[in-house]
């Protein structure tokens, strides 16, 4: 059998094989979960290392544009998640996982509690706004619980006493990491608050994995602050990193420095806010001062004073002048009155018989009445004869 | 509490000096809060001043508090 015809190449051979997987779906997208052996991470920024279980292993690349975005260090032993797709290499004959993306086995549960958690203590209430309180504006001395080591206490110190020079800070050194860590943090914001050690606290540590901030996730902790009388300013992890704690704290600070900002008052601003307020108040009593002097001036400067009888003086002129009026319009009432007094005298005498008689005429009464005809008058009878002058009695002889 | 009555104070001093900016305040009065308003700003101002820097640790054992001054290394 002649069977160098029938050969095929390596080459071909591994195309086949590489063909065969690349057709099949299933292989495209894979999640695998194993443990990592010989990690190597390249100069290129490619990963190289092999995924095992107690039973097999296969061989991964992750290259540096997927490396670059994980948020831990792969180490040899570390039990991870990838998700990638199975590719032949034909060079080398093998199949290995192409990398897309990874994940420490076991996080994903850290993720689900967390959220449970969140959840839970959210529908308790227990990061209500109206549960917080208010951060004091001066508080005397401030409690800070963070490792004794490293630069978030010292970030605290230097931003504090920048602001006030005279600050009072009390430092309960507590671990931020690790098992145990939580339980200790709660003793400490405990004994704060037993022996009411600080008017405000600042719960505070660097940046880290989502396990090195495990301890402010756990439910003991969220309580503890919770329950603290003191007002807890929480600064965990980067700014971007939220957890429980910065939940459930009466405040939440982006980083260590941030929390002591907002601890601690700026002195030098307080104080010139206080000048600020004295200097307004000489200001405004000062010109109320003026204004009221000015009004007293001009009111001693008003005639009523400088001259008060020229008030009197005024008056009486103005009486006299009422009297003069009067007496004007008297007088002339009074000639009006007598003009019309001769008037009407006048006319009287003209129609009054008196004028007649002057011209030699007389009147002759009978039982005072005027006599107009002669048939009135009998032998006898007694009349009265009236002349200008006076009157006489007569008798009517015949 | 202290820091209460500091942040009341504050508070007062505020009031004063608008009341007083307002003018409508009798001669009597304005002069009366005046002097308040004087009184506090001296005691707030000395309040901040009597201040002291303090930086402590705490260290617990079984039970009873002990506190040291603290430095961070390049203090």
């Amino acid at each position: 059998m002649n069977y160098e015809s029938m050969a095929v190449t390596v080459s071909d051979l591994n195309l086949y094989i590489k063909d065969k997987i690349a057709k099949d779906e299933a292989l495209n997208a894979v999640v695998v979960k194993g443990e990592i052996s010989n990690f190597k991470a390249h100069y290129t920024g490619h990963f190289y290392f092999t995924l095992k279980d107690d039973k097999s292993l296969i061989k991964c690349v992750m290259f540096k544009t997927y490396a670059d975005r994980i948020n831990f260090k792969p180490k040899d032993g570390m039990k991870i998640i990838v998700f990638g797709g199975v590719s032949v290499f034909e060079r080398d004959g093998i199949y290995q996982i192409y990398v897309k993306a990874m994940q420490e086995q076991g996080i994903g549960d850290l993720y689900a509690q967390f959220e449970k958690l969140k959840q839970n203590l959210e529908k308790e209430g227990l990061f209500d706004e109206k549960h917080k309180k208010k951060i004091p504006i001066m508080p005397k001395i401030i409690g800070v619980l963070s490792s004794q080591t490293g630069a978030v206490i010292k970030d605290i110190i230097n931003v504090s006493t920048r602001r006030n020079p005279n600050c009072y800070i009390r430092l309960l050194p507590v671990p931020v990491q690790g098992p145990g860590a939580a339980k200790e943090i709660v003793k400490g914001i405990k004994t704060m608050n037993d022996n009411n050690l600080a008017d405000v606290i600042i719960l505070a540590r660097g940046g880290g994995s989502l396990e090195d901030l495990w301890p402010f996730n756990e439910e003991i902790v969220a309580r503890a602050i919770y329950e603290s009388n003191i007002p807890i300013i929480s600064a965990v992890g980067h700014e971007t990193d939220f957890t429980i704690s910065d939940f459930v704290a009466d405040l939440r600070a982006p980083t260590p420095s941030a929390a002591a900002e907002l601890a601690n008052p700026d002195i030098f601003e307080l104080i010139n806010k206080i000048n600020s307020f004295r200097e307004r108040a000489r200001i405004s009593l000062k010109k109320k001062i003026e204004l009221l002097n000015l009004k007293l001036n001009k009111l001693k400067s008003s005639r009523a004073f400088t001259n008060p009888m020229q008030n009197i003086q005024n008056n009486y002129l103005r009486i006299d002048k009422f009297i003069k009026d009067l007496e004007k319009t008297i007088k002339l009432k009074q000639k009006d009155a007598e003009n019309r007094f001769i008037e009407q005298t006048t006319k009287l005498d003209t129609l009054s018989p008196l004028k007649t008689l002057t011209r030699g005429y007389s009147i002759v009464e009978k039982e005072n009445k005027p006599i107009k005809s002669i048939k009135d008058l009998n032998e006898g009878d007694e009349i009265l004869i009236r002349v200008s002058d006076g009157k006489k009695k007569a008798k009517i002889l015949k | 509490m202290k820091q209460e009555s500091f942040e009341v104070k504050i508070k007062k001093l505020e009031e004063i000096v608008n009341s007083l900016e307002k003018g409508e305040t009798s001669l009597e009065d304005s002069l009366k809060i005046f002097e308040d308003g004087m009184k506090i700003a001296k005691d707030c101002n000395k309040l901040l001043q009597e201040a002291e820097k303090k930086i402590t640790i705490i260290l617990e054992s079984n039970g009873d508090i002990n506190e040291d001054n603290f430095s961070t290394e390049d203090e």
